[in-house]
């Protein structure tokens, strides 16, 4: 029996299975999922996993490294939540996000810092050692909002589209501001004094951080869409590069200590348009895939180790601290959230009712990157106490928030997304209306949204397209290309339906050969389509925008791939009738 | 205000929908507009107040309703003033806003689509309350919008 030898991959192999294992599970009780997010089960199965390793073997399970978990487990959801990313709305709502991810997580950081010192100067509670340096070090760990936990409650309760990118897009970006002020705090603990300079010096941290991060991500994304325009014969490993560029625009941020979250997002987002232009159908359906295949992975023994961790002697269990860091933690948030929407109403067209803003407040879930960071901490005498706090805080916002968070959107009844799919009708409208404002921006010299995003536009097709895109000669409008989809659609349809011989001649859209033809009821046929001047379409973003019916992020499902064949049926009848 | 200085507004130029943006200014047949009557039409795009909308009911809408929003974007399409947009008006549009390079049958195509979805009295034209219906899940109220004068 030769176990030290495939010690390490077999375990590991056997905590996926397990991770896997239990995801069929939850999903095998039907009604489970809708009452308990899949998080706090996961959580469970960890904590009993954990409970079991501890019976056994009297002593604490492993503890996840942070490392692991940095390296190697957040890459693929960052990865996947920035590839996956619905631009439009996330742009439109840029500032707003901004504002609450920058703002915001400061505010929460010294309102949580500062009033636990208060609490600890209290003489009752035994905590006076407890320095004002050490709790603004934890106040900066414990007051980010994390992706994972909210990404995994907020997809399964369904709310509108401009409210979930809203916390998403915040859990995000807050990365940057966590990252400075925790590296800030914990230099500072390590220093005797502290003079202004160094707090000049981390005002300035942040920007270069955030930058940082942006430049680095945009740069080896543009790498990534600049060398697949060169992989037409070799396309069996295009879906290699995307996941080779991204994680090492993760890895080389981290390596400068910059935003590695921000440098992946914007790696994705950046890319995204031009290497879908460039590689095959068959590619781009893969690297969708395995974007979901491995996020899922990652997702699921995050959780897993979370409840894993939590048993065992690490925990000194001071109860007042506790409970105060959990009050405060809901007090600060809900107070910035009140304090910048009322800011953010000001300036918008569009306002952030008080439920949504309830729904943000309470959104606020902490999750496994607190839980890193804290034993990242450097070792002094109260940090048991930290990670104690850290995981009730954790395990009380995911289980009470995640929980109850689904009965009180429905209770207050908040807008939930629209279910359907915009028709080539609605686009052709939407389009319009977009080249509408514009114009009537430009009248009345107001540069709003639409104003940057001509700019963009123009830039993006004068430049960017001619160096990056293999074929230039083929950018089509997004009009154009949803149409080709749904014909596309209707072609397969119909060959299922064996009726495909007996239609007429048709017409083909498409010009690469790897396409199937599309039937209709016109006769001639078309040559193939030639240079789209795209000068004219300036305000044609999302090139490929592809037809959806269920929300534009979804963890387990790729976008566009929800059962629209029925209804594709069904139009394809009607329209046959017509003939 | 008259059409060349409207023209003279370079970002205009390059619009796919300029000319009809510019028309949509002047009133039938004039070929000047004061300034009551440019912002009757910058009226439109007010955002719409919620204080506002309780007040009248029995007076005429104001000018930055959804419904009148919808009216002068279709206005826009329906050149001929029949309140219908035809087949062809529908192409004119769809052939400004894609560009050259897409041959007609496949704008046709396009075009017959967009109807087929859209018609529900089966006259092969939109008219303004289908068209409504086809825009009704847009927030037309806040895409149409823009805060002046702030």
């Amino acid at each position: 029996l030769d176990y030290q030898h495939v010690q390490v991959p077999f375990e590991i192999t056997l905590w996926i299975m397990l991770a896997s294992l239990a995801k069929i599970g939850f999903h095998l009780y039907n009604k489970l999922p809708s009452v308990v997010p899949e998080s706090c089960l996961l959580i469970f199965v960890g904590l009993i996993m954990g409970g079991i390793i501890y019976g056994l073997n009297d002593r604490s399970p492993p503890v996840m490294d942070s490392d692991i978990f940095f390296l190697y487990l957040l890459p693929p959801i960052v990865l996947d939540a920035g590839y996956f990313m619905p631009s439009r709305p996330f742009f439109e709502n840029i500032g707003t996000i901004l504002l609450y991810a920058v703002v915001g997580t400061i505010w929460n950081v010294f309102g949580i810092g500062f009033s636990l010192y208060g609490i600890c100067q209290v003489k009752a509670f035994r905590l006076q050692d407890v320095s004002l340096l050490h709790n603004l070090l934890f106040g900066s760990l414990i007051a980010a909002v994390d992706p994972v936990a909210v990404l995994a409650v907020f997809e399964e309760i369904h709310v509108n589209e401009k409210l979930h990118i809203l916390v998403f897009g915040e859990s995000l970006l807050n990365d940057a501001v966590t990252v400075v002020l925790y590296k800030l705090f914990r230099s500072f603990c390590e220093m005797p004094t502290i003079k202004s300079v160094d707090v000049f010096a981390g005002v300035g941290k942040f920007f270069v951080v955030g930058l940082g991060g942006v430049l680095v991500g945009l740069s080896f994304g543009f790498t990534a869409a600049f060398t697949t325009r060169f992989t037409k014969d070799i396309r069996v490993i295009e879906p290699l590069f995307v996941f080779l560029y991204s994680y090492l625009s993760y890895l080389t941020a981290e390596m400068f200590h910059l935003s590695g979250i921000v440098a992946i997002i914007s790696c994705a987002m950046g890319m995204k348009r031009y290497v879908e232009a460039n590689i095959s159908l068959k590619s781009h359906t893969t690297v969708k895939y395995f974007m979901k295949m491995w996020s899922s992975v990652s997702d699921t023994l995050i959780f897993i180790f979370l409840g894993v961790s939590t048993i065992g002697e690490n925990h000194e269990w001071n109860w007042p601290y506790i409970c105060f860091t959990v009050i405060f933690c809901l007090v600060w948030r809900a107070l910035g959230v009140l304090v910048l929407t009322f800011f953010v109403n000001r300036f918008h067209v569009n306002t952030i009712t008080s439920k949504d803003q309830f729904i943000i407040a309470y959104g606020g879930l902490r999750g496994a990157i607190c839980f890193s960071l804290v034993f990242l901490l450097p070792d002094f005498h109260r940090k048991k106490l930290f990670i104690a706090a850290t995981t009730v805080v954790i395990l009380f916002t995911v289980f009470v928030q995640g929980m109850t968070i689904r009965p009180l959107v429905d209770l207050l009844a908040v807008k939930r997304k629209r279910e359907s799919a915009p028709t080539v009708g609605e686009q052709i409208h939407i389009r319009f209306l977009d080249h509408l404002l514009a114009g009537i921006e430009d009248i009345s010299g107001h540069w709003g949204q639409y104003y940057w995003k001509d700019k963009l536009e123009y830039f993006n097709s004068k430049y960017l397209q001619k160096i990056l895109l293999r074929e230039y000669d083929q950018p089509k409008s997004s009009i154009v290309l949803l149409y080709e989809k749904l014909e596309r659609k209707h072609a397969i349809e119909l060959a299922q339906a064996g009726q495909l011989g007996h239609g007429p001649a048709h017409p083909s859209f498409l010009s690469s050969s790897d396409r199937t033809v599309i039937t209709d009821q016109k006769l001639e046929d078309t040559p193939n389509p030639d240079v789209l001047d795209n000068m004219q379409e300036i305000l044609a973003r999302n090139l490929y925008r592809i037809r959806r019916t269920g929300p534009a992020y979804n963890r387990h499902t790729l976008p566009g791939d929800s059962e629209p064949s029925e209804r594709a049926k069904e139009i394809l009848i009607l329209r046959h009738k017509s003939l | 205000l008259s059409r060349e200085d409207f023209q003279r507004i370079p970002e205009l130029a390059i619009n796919p929908l300029g000319d009809r943006i510019i028309n949509a200014f002047f009133p039938e047949g004039e070929d000047q507009v004061n300034f009551r009557g440019f912002m009757r039409t910058l009226a439109h795009f007010r955002p719409i107040e919620d204080n506002e909308k309780s007040k009248d009911l029995n007076g005429p809408e104001p000018l930055n309703s959804r419904s009148n929003k919808l009216h002068f974007a279709f206005r826009l399409y329906d050149l001929d003033k029949d309140d219908k947009i035809s087949r062809d008006e529908l192409l004119q549009v769809l052939r400004m806003m894609v560009g050259v390079n897409i041959s007609d049958e496949q704008l046709g195509s396009i075009a017959d689509r967009t109807i087929q979805e859209a018609d529900q009295d089966g006259d092969s034209a939109i008219s303004f309350a289908e068209f409504v219906k086809v825009l009704e899940k847009v927030d037309v109220e806040q895409k149409m919008s823009i805060r002046f004068l702030h």
